[in-house]
């Protein structure tokens, strides 16, 4: 490390950063706000997250020591350990609140899914970085798919539902990097007729997309008609099919909370106490803190406990009440300086390597942030998952702090990339 | 394209966010209001309901602490269940359902088990209380009455109604208010101004502590209390006299207007309408309609006024210089008004009356004559109606009398436009309503008017609007009740009044009514009443009625005594009236053989002649 590296280090990044995981600190300790022990103890969450906070500062500069091959070079060894410790977890883990997704180290809780999202994007950079691999051919393909999909589902049955939708998130790395357009255009798709389908039933659903199948036949020209009547049939016949397997879907495979998550923000039932309670109490946070906020220490939903999960998943609602549409913006923008910093500063990396892991950071930062705050704020159906840097939690934080210190060491290191 | 998506992601996502935290945080408002509900407590700190003694300083009303054993649900564990049962006397049966009860109210948030508690019983619990987790015993203040009497007085709280709480936002529901009588009309001042506190709760709905540092919360205002006119040794003993006869009797400190006494019967006990059997027993004495005891006849009871009325045709007489007392009227067992319209006298044959006398045997024919002087003292009926109709009015009677008590009826004085609407053609003259000068006919007044009427002629002229408050702890009594009224009547056409009134006792209608030492001034009144009974007027026995204040000089007290169905007025009202009177006056009643006849004497018989249904004699 030199002045050469301290001024190529990206401090703009390094700066939001610190500011997140800050607002983070105030926000769980106004959550946990006691007068009976110091809030500085261990045992307390203020106090565990505090220790964490200058842990991941560490990491990250600890992480800016090791040469930039290592991280590529023994991505594939990480990948394979931590495969190995998702795998353990269902021998070894601890089970809390009907999931198995710890390690119990010392008395300090332990999550390798977090982990193996970021070692995830490494070996998935590394892959996508070599010189041979076209996302174009199928056999490309289905190794990027796969090297996704197994942690994936590893972690599906924890059970961790959300961590397994982030890591779809990936997909959006994959058609950056040339995969077909039609993967992520079908992802959509499905997730639209998926909607439309609760929402205003099989039959119309049915009419609407035939009917939009016939409006694009017709408006086709004779020559590219000819050619494309098959695939089009063949996608209305199976978007059709699709349709009517969803009831099937939500009423059999779905469970009834998540069928309720649905039903909630769908607005197919109205439920405050119940079902509706997460929501209804969150809304109810934000919404009353106004313009300016109740003040630091004066949510009157936080100090009554009012919002379940309000450290971890829930921290958004703090902010909310007791900042404001001041503070809550703030959040947002900081979270969109740092997306937007790292894909402005992704066409500046001089190798392959270090720009896909650009796009991989945005897109596990895109994935957590917009879920997250898709479902505090009620525009998506509950997806238990934190928020990077603000929400209460070791490892998450750690993880997190471990993708941002590695892009910041692959950024510095472009002017030793001559 | 490829490369922009992630950026396009990023700045849209950015962008609905901000639009859904401005349209939650600064274009709604609901959110505000709801958090507030659902993590804001307010509770109300209530000040002691005000103490309310008599005159003489004797506590007649305070507050008692109840006992309310609540439970928690969700902190009960297992109970020796036989030994609790017995603890407080009740079976396992309601055990159960109580605590089912409870659970589906709230598991978190108390509920009464068993309410109001004995003393002895929570004293008994009390030591055993710790062995049962989830129990506690909440104290809460009732009314606690020293007096069985003066209920008609002190009137009663009772919780509030959807009435209330839309007349008056000071009220939340749940909350006492003073429903009738003293309680009713002094509520601000017996409540005082409840105190409020905000407290944080959680989302067990327990408090967790106060909300923004207690910066919002305010101070209760200690309730005050009040000291009536009301001498309530008295009034319990008018009380005991009128025991088993229909009746009222209102006495008034001339010199103040002060009501020392207000006694109806049938009556109850003021803590009847108190504690667990309050609306059982309400509801009986709601439907209680022949003795109806909720009917404060004193104040309430619209009788014609008899007998003592002459006396205020006297005045106007006097007044109007139609008559002087020396005035003379021959009677001969009564006379013909008419050509065939005669009025009843109880006078011999022959026997020649001026005002004094005229008043001491209560002469009809006297009267009638004073009556017609007066009105036809102008050139039309109508003028003279309508002077004798204000001149009556200036006592006091045909309207409310002002007096601090939520209940009453204005009684009727008819002026010339009631007469003319009866007889649209104009032929009225005096003799038309000539059962007026005798106190009969169409006057309705009240006890209290009466009382009223005679503190007046007491006064020589004058009265203070009869009130139950003589001070309140702070503030004091409404000016109203501090400046004198005048009547129309001259201060010097009273003494002959008085003088004829003093006779009464002394050699007329009641010289039962003598009490030793004392000059007593009064006037009996016996008075002709009617009821419908299937159809038909029958008529009943006369009332009761007598009048009277003492001394003559300097008087202390007027008395109004009406006794339903009595027959004439020295049989009950005039002795009654007397020993009232004794009692105030020198402390102690010597003439013990009355005060047994009355405390003894009963109308019940009487009472029920009317409802048996068969044929009855009456006045025997």
């Amino acid at each position: 490390m030199n002045n050469k590296f301290i001024l190529k280090f990206d401090w703009y990044t390094f700066l939001v950063y610190f500011a997140l995981v800050a607002i983070g600190l105030i926000n769980i300790y106004s959550i946990g706000h006691t007068q009976e022990e110091s809030m500085l103890s261990l045992n307390h969450a203020f106090g565990k997250q505090l220790f964490f906070g200058f842990l991941s500062i560490g990491l990250i500069f600890f992480l800016q020591f090791p040469k930039v091959k290592v991280y590529e070079r023994y991505s594939s060894i990480f990948y394979l350990i931590i495969l190995a410790l998702l795998i353990g977890l269902f021998i070894f883990g601890k089970e809390v609140s009907g999931a198995k997704s710890w390690y119990s180290i010392a008395g300090f809780s332990f999550q390798p899914a977090e982990f193996a999202k970021i070692i995830t994007a490494l070996a998935l950079t590394k892959h996508l970085s070599e010189i041979n691999t076209d996302l174009t051919t199928l056999s490309d393909q289905l190794t990027s798919f796969a090297l996704i999909l197994l942690p994936a589902l590893i972690i599906l049955p924890q059970p961790d539902p959300g961590s397994t939708v982030v890591f779809l998130s990936f997909l959006l790395v994959l058609h950056t990097e040339k995969l077909p357009s039609q993967y992520l255009l079908s992802c959509i798709g499905l997730i639209v007729l998926f909607i439309m389908t609760l929402l205003i039933g099989n039959t119309i659903a049915t009419a609407i997309v035939l009917g939009l199948g016939l409006v694009y036949i017709i408006g086709l020209d004779r020559k590219r008609r000819r050619k494309r009547l098959l695939s089009t049939l063949l996608t209305l016949v199976l978007a059709s099919g699709f349709i009517h397997s969803v009831d099937f879907v939500f009423e059999n495979v779905f469970e009834q909370r998540h069928r309720d998550r649905f039903n909630i923000v769908l607005g197919r039932e109205v439920d405050t106490q119940g079902i509706g309670y997460n929501i209804n109490q969150s809304q109810i946070a934000i919404g009353s803190g106004g313009v300016l906020g109740k003040g630091f220490l004066e949510g009157t939903q936080t100090k009554g406990n009012f919002v379940p999960e309000q450290q971890t998943d829930y921290i958004f609602t703090t902010v909310g009440e007791e900042w404001g549409f001041v503070g809550s913006f703030v959040v947002v923008v900081l979270f969109m300086i740092l997306m937007l910093r790292i894909l402005l500063t992704s066409r500046r990396q001089k190798n392959n390597f270090s720009r896909i892991y650009c796009y991989c950071v945005v897109c596990l930062l895109f994935a957590h942030y917009s879920i997250n705050l898709g479902m505090v704020l009620g525009l998506i159906p509950t997806i238990g998952i934190p928020l990077p840097y603000l929400s209460y939690g070791g490892s998450n934080l750690l993880a997190f702090s471990l993708l941002l210190g590695i892009y910041l060491k692959l950024d510095a290191n472009r002017v030793n990339e001559w | 394209m490829r490369k922009s998506l992630l950026f396009i992601l990023v700045v849209s996502s950015g962008v609905i966010f901000t639009i859904r935290l401005f349209s939650l945080q600064v274009f709604s408002s609901d959110y505000e209001s709801q958090s507030l509900q659902n993590s804001v407590l307010k509770e109300y700190i209530y000040p002691e309901r005000g103490f309310i003694y008599d005159r003489n300083g004797t506590l007649i009303v305070e507050n008692q602490p109840t006992y309310d054993l609540m439970v928690i649900p969700r902190q009960l564990q297992q109970l020796d269940t036989i030994e609790f049962c017995n603890l407080l006397k009740i079976d396992k049966k309601l055990l159960v359902d109580k605590i089912k009860e409870a659970r589906a109210y709230s598991t978190r948030k108390p509920s009464v088990f068993l309410a109001q508690l004995s003393k002895s019983d929570y004293a008994a619990l009390q030591e055993k209380l710790w062995k049962y987790r989830g129990f506690y015993v909440q104290k809460r203040a009732v009314r606690k009455y020293n007096t069985s009497s003066a209920s008609n007085i002190l009137g009663y709280i009772s919780e509030v109604n959807r009435f209330d709480l839309r007349r008056d936002p000071y009220y939340q529901s749940g909350e006492l208010i003073g429903r009738q009588g003293i309680e009713k009309t002094y509520e601000k001042t017996l409540r005082g101004v409840k105190g409020v506190r905000y407290l944080q709760r959680d989302k067990f709905n327990r408090v967790i502590g106060p909300y923004q540092k207690g910066e919002l919360d305010t101070l209760p205002t200690k309730a005050q209390d009040i000291y009536l006119t009301i001498d309530i040794a008295l009034q319990e003993y008018g009380q005991k006299l009128l025991q088993n006869k229909r009746g009222g009797i209102v006495a008034i400190e001339p010199e103040t207007g002060e009501i020392l006494v207000n006694v109806s019967t049938p009556t109850y006990p003021p803590d009847l309408l108190v504690g667990r059997n309050r609306s059982e027993n309400f509801t009986v004495l709601k439907n209680d309609t022949i003795n109806r005891p909720l009917f404060d006849r004193g104040l309430q009871g619209q009788y014609p006024p008899g007998s003592p009325f002459k006396l205020v045709n006297a005045l106007i007489a006097l007044q109007e210089e139609a008559i002087t007392p020396r005035f003379r009227v021959q009677c001969n067992e009564g006379h013909y008004y008419g050509r065939n319209d005669f009025m009843k006298c109880h006078c011999s044959y022959g026997t020649k009356n001026r005002l004094n006398s005229g008043i001491y045997n209560s002469c009809n024919t006297y009267f009638a004559n004073v009556y017609r002087r007066t009105i036809d003292h102008f050139n039309d009926p109508k003028k003279g109606m309508d002077i004798w109709s204000n001149h009556v009015k200036s006592f006091g009677m045909g309207n409310y009398l002002g007096y601090d008590h939520p209940t009453g009826q204005k009684g009727f004085i008819p002026n010339s436009d009631y007469y003319n609407y009866w007889y649209p053609n104009q032929r009225w003259g005096a003799t038309t309503s000539l059962s007026n000068s005798i106190g009969q006919g169409e006057v309705l007044t009240t006890p209290i008017q009466l009382a009223n009427m005679v503190a007046t002629i007491a006064n020589r002229g004058f009265f203070y609007k009869p009130h139950f408050v003589k001070k309140l702890q702070r503030d004091s009594i409404a000016e109203k009740y501090r400046k004198p009224n005048y009547t129309t009547i001259d201060s010097i056409h009273f003494e002959p009044v008085v003088e004829g009134m003093s006779n009464v006792v002394k050699w007329g209608t009641a010289r039962i009514a003598r009490v030793p030492g004392v000059e007593v001034c009064g006037k009996t009144g016996t008075v002709e009443n009617f009821v419908r009974i299937e159809g038909e007027k029958v008529q009943l026995t006369d009332h009761s009625m007598f009048v009277a204040f003492a001394p003559r000089e300097n008087p202390k007290i007027a008395v109004a005594v009406f006794v339903e169905n009595g027959y004439w007025g020295g049989r009950w009202a005039a002795p009654i009236a007397s020993l009232v009177i004794e009692k105030y006056l020198t402390g102690n009643v010597r003439r013990t053989y009355l005060e047994n006849r009355m405390v003894n004497g009963s109308l019940v018989d009487e009472y029920q002649k009317p409802l048996s249904g068969k044929p009855f004699e009456i006045n025997e």
